[in-house]
């Protein structure tokens, strides 16, 4: 589960290769033209390490944080089986943070390092999960329709030039299609439940529309730099094709369900084959990811807290003879 | 305080400053590299690694992270500083001649050789 990978719009646009060893950038460049990987002692351009860091670790952050608002459910699931079901997607979640702050750390960023970074609140996550979870229809809702909308995400990364972030998304991939169906489930249990089921997962899909229309991100601008970052294949699509993709596999299904989606714009162009649809509200993105939305406070708290009471349990198992070594793959 | 909608969270009245001390190095220990292996039969292949203080917790943790939906029926675990490795910057030193014929069971044509004498001699 997870949100594109926020990249401030007013970081100032400066040539991302300048300095580089222009021979050792020419083979960089060709062995991903060839499609071939880049592993992690490779030789790489400092902004491609830069920013393939601020992206895995912003979808590692999201996953740990993702796991939040659905861990709440737990307890309370409807029913045994959905109890069972929920626990082993959020350990699933948990799991893929473990697996993507581990590629981070290949390219030289400690896992403590970005754990600090995430309770201090200087690294972002998926903007999504500040926004809480009210009724157990919000947590079917996430399930469904966050995770199809970080599986289009996942997909397109999948296929980048960085190897161990594309074997840590294979796998994710095929964990979260599990979380899909799952999800998919529980929407269509609700909705073709009693008029209160009806009713639930309705307020629960009105409330959870504009989270999603700002899951992918503001439209990219066409500048050098994306441009640079989609040749490397650090970029896979823009925020707004996968946007797009996500309206044109995922409305019509909500509409078969008789469920009605809260913008009165949304339509699809059949011409061009593009959705129109009312831009979301940038400004309350803006505001929510800047740290003031429902549950940024309570989401880091949380995270602190569990740091906080599991450090004397690490630090009595560490051995102090042993030596970090960064992970080979 | 936190106010949550989760009654676990509400109880634990957690403070909303960050006051902890940053995680220092080793924190989160060092690392091993994970191998499984899927079935009786197949190799052992890598699938990742995970953090961990000792052989034993690496293994319980590689049990949870790797095998949870009931894919290996053997796992290893190996310090990542153990494994001695390759650099892809020398991935040159696998590089040898393109004539390899003398090394393959394809470079041995014994038929040809085995019809010519049968010819020659009337067999």
């Amino acid at each position: 589960m997870y949100g594109n990978a926020y990249i401030d719009p007013n970081e100032k646009p400066k040539s991302i290769i300048d300095g580089e060893d222009p021979i050792k950038l020419a083979d960089f460049e060709a062995r991903i033209a060839r499609g071939e990987k880049i592993e992690p002692k490779d030789w790489m351009p400092r902004e491609y390490r830069k920013q393939l860091i601020r992206m895995i670790e912003q979808h590692a952050h999201s996953e740990i944080i993702g796991a939040l608002p659905e861990g709440t459910w737990i307890t309370r699931a409807p029913g045994f089986k959905r109890k069972l079901a929920l626990m082993a997607k959020v350990q699933d979640e948990v799991g893929h943070a473990q697996l993507l702050y581990s590629a981070a750390e290949t390219l030289g960023k400690s896992r403590e390092a970005m754990i600090n970074d995430l309770i201090t609140g200087k690294s972002k996550y998926s903007n999504v999960f500040n926004y809480p979870a009210y009724t157990w229809a919000d947590a079917c809702v996430i399930a469904w329709l966050i995770d199809a909308g970080a599986i289009i995400n996942q997909v397109a990364n999948a296929k980048g030039s960085y190897g161990p972030y594309g074997r840590a998304l294979d796998r994710i991939c095929t964990e979260e299609s599990f979380h899909l169906k799952y999800g998919h489930d529980n929407v269509v249990t609700l909705a073709t439940g009693t008029p209160v089921q009806r009713k639930m997962v309705q307020e629960a899909l009105t409330r959870w529309w504009p989270p999603i229309m700002h899951f992918f991100g503001p439209s990219d601008k066409i500048s050098n730099h994306t441009e640079i970052l989609m040749r490397w294949k650090v970029k896979m699509a823009t925020n707004d094709d996968m946007r797009q993709q996500f309206l044109n596999m995922y409305v019509p299904k909500i509409w078969d369900l008789g469920l009605t989606v809260p913008d009165a714009n949304l339509k699809k162009n059949e011409e061009t084959g593009l959705w129109n649809y009312t831009e979301p509200d940038w400004d309350e993105f803006k505001r929510v990811i800047n740290g003031g939305g429902p549950c940024n406070a309570e989401r880091l708290a949380v995270r602190r807290m569990a740091e906080e009471k599991g450090r004397w349990v690490r630090a009595a198992l560490l051995n102090k003879s042993e030596k970090y070594v960064t992970p080979l793959a | 305080m936190i106010q949550s909608l989760d009654p676990r969270i509400a109880r634990e009245k957690i403070n909303e400053e960050n006051n902890i001390a940053p995680l220092t190095e080793m924190d989160n220990w060092e690392t091993y590299e994970v191998f499984h292996q899927k079935k009786r039969g197949d190799q052992h292949i890598h699938v990742g690694i995970v953090h961990a203080p000792n052989p034993e917790m690496a293994f319980l943790f590689g049990k949870e992270q790797y095998g949870r939906r009931g894919i290996s029926v053997n796992m290893w675990v190996v310090k990542t500083s153990n494994v001695f490795a390759s650099d892809y910057d020398d991935s040159d030193i696998f590089d040898t001649v393109p004539e390899k014929q003398y090394r393959e069971a394809g470079g041995y044509k014994v038929m040809s050789k085995i019809n010519k004498y049968k010819k020659e001699n009337t067999l």
